[in-house]
């Protein structure tokens, strides 16, 4: 029972960091409908910016997370507005195959950067372990799941709540009735993915401290995985992309502790298939709602 | 008030306004009538700028609003009902009409104006909370024009309201269009109900695969043999 509770804990861990990735995918995809591939790039050079200004500049954590937010917040808007924008009334498979292309080119630019060594991830939070009925969490793990939480509590009210997550909502149903409204489409997309971004960099930081190496091709699994935990969650719906990340974390933190290390990829992406093959539109997605 | 001059629209290679000119006034109803495909649903998306023109120029008050981005349109004063509504439909009744203030920042006056909309159309109060999606098709068109009258326009352009909807709420639909543009706001308006739409408005222009055939007072144009042929049933 210990054991088990344990790795509910280690599954909520990794949960979180998932849910948080998986947000991004989302975002983009409920907005201009493209998977953007270069979103775990985004979280590994979120992980490289976190480790230099820990390492180099010794800044405090809260600098190093707010920091390294804004900035790819704004290489997040960079890339859209440089790859994505010029291919908006392309066919979707043009603007797939370049988001794979700048995934591609932003590993490489880390490689050539910041060179194959991994690096390590420094401690970025106080060390301490509680032992509460028989089971150890360490405070890195609650402050992982902590953060995450309350990120993704303030992105929820920012959404539901705000004329702007109004806006982001509305430019995702229905482009032309939103521009109808006064809405500026153009500045939606962006502030999709500076948030989207920004989390997604989050992600890549509590990543880096939980997994401690840092590697160019580092944002390659989490990636596909927190893809995954988008799709299972039902893709475009942000609590759907939370809840898949949880349940994504959980299977292969339970698969690796009962059932095999070497298989607990391949449940994971065992689930994309059951989904896209079972209920396409994910576990939060509505049945067949084709706008005409 | 609105000017449309020697306008020219093309989707792709096909040209589908042939060089329509024709204006409303301030206070009036236009109606625009015409057959399916005459380019009446091109006209509205021009004037709101969903639509370039590829010639032509579209005046509101003076200024020339053709080559605004579509979205700066609305604070200019006009709002724009589009045909099938359009309404957020994962939106409840309540976000719509905000997503409608978006352009808007006076809160007081917001609120004010939500609660002149649920007098006009009381079923919306009782739907407040509900999702739009849930709505019957009178209530969603209700919903729209609301939505486009908490934009405070001065001009709504108003397509096809009635599709779809059954004879009752046709009737109560044209009570509204008529309330709406005695309470100030100017209408030019889109419809295939041909009578109804002649019933209600000051003048008319008829369109024929994207020309203007016939124009002149709904009155005149209603006692026109040719009308009354094409477009009246007889």
């Amino acid at each position: 029972m210990n054991l088990f509770l344990q790795q509910v804990i280690n599954g909520l861990n990794v949960g979180s960091i998932y849910a948080l990735i998986a947000i991004g995918y989302t975002m983009v995809y409920g907005i201009i409908k493209l998977i953007n591939f270069a979103h775990g790039e985004i979280m590994m050079f979120g992980a490289y910016f976190a480790f230099i200004a820990a390492t180099s500049f010794q800044m405090p954590v809260w600098a190093i997370l707010l920091l390294v937010m804004t900035i790819m917040a704004i290489i997040g808007v960079a890339i859209e507005f440089v790859a994505y924008r010029p291919l908006r009334n392309a066919p979707r498979l043009s603007a797939l195959i370049t988001a794979i292309g700048v995934s591609l080119f932003l590993q490489n630019l880390a490689l050539l950067i910041f060179k194959p060594e991994p690096k390590i991830m420094p401690k970025l939070f106080p060390e301490m372990t509680f032992s509460v009925g028989g089971i150890d969490i360490s405070s890195t793990t609650l402050i992982i799941i902590g953060l995450s939480l309350v990120f993704m509590v303030l992105l929820d009210l920012y959404i539901r709540k705000t004329k702007q997550g109004r806006a982001m909502r509305a430019v995702s149903e229905d482009k032309d009735a939103a521009i109808l409204m006064g809405v500026n489409v153009n500045r939606t997309i962006s502030l999709t993915f500076a948030l989207g971004s920004a989390l997604g960099a989050l992600g890549g930081i509590l990543y880096s401290v939980a997994y401690i190496q840092i590697y160019p091709t580092m944002g390659v699994m989490p990636g596909l995985k927190a893809f995954i935990a988008a799709v299972l969650g039902g893709i475009g719906i942000v609590p759907g992309a939370m809840l898949g990340g949880f349940i994504i974390g959980m299977v292969e933190t339970l698969t690796k502790a009962y059932l095999s290390t070497t298989w607990a990829d391949a449940i994971v992406f065992g689930i994309l298939i059951i989904v896209l093959l079972f209920k396409p539109t994910g576990i939060l997605g509505k049945n067949t709602r084709e706008k005409v | 008030m609105l000017n449309v001059t020697d306008l020219n629209v093309h989707y792709g290679k096909i040209h589908a306004i042939k060089g329509v000119s024709f204006e409303v006034n301030e206070g009036e109803i236009v109606t625009l009538i015409g057959a399916n495909g005459a380019g009446k649903t091109t006209i509205l998306q021009t004037i709101s700028g969903l639509l370039k023109p590829t010639e032509g120029s579209i005046t509101f008050n003076g200024e020339n609003v053709s080559k605004m981005p579509a979205h700066q349109i609305p604070e200019k004063g006009i709002a724009h009902v589009p045909e099938g509504r359009r309404i957020f439909a994962d939106m409840t009744v309540h976000e719509n009409l905000m997503m409608g203030a978006y352009i808007r920042n006076d809160k007081e006056e917001i609120e004010n104006d939500l609660e002149r909309i649920f007098l006009n159309f009381p079923r919306l109060k009782e739907r407040y909370k509900q999702i739009a999606g849930t709505l019957s098709g009178g209530e969603q068109q209700m919903l729209a024009m609301g939505r486009a009258l908490m934009t405070r326009p001065k001009l709504i352009l108003l397509d096809e309201p009635s599709m779809g909807l059954a004879p009752l709420l046709v009737d109560e639909i044209f009570n509204m269009i008529q309330t709406i543009n005695s309470a100030g706001t100017t209408v030019l308006l889109v419809e295939q109900n041909a009578n109804k739409a002649l019933h209600i408005a000051n003048r008319a222009y008829v369109l024929e695969t994207g020309r203007i055939k016939l124009s002149g007072s709904a009155k005149d144009l209603m006692a026109n043999p040719e009308v009354q042929q094409a477009y009246l049933g007889g």
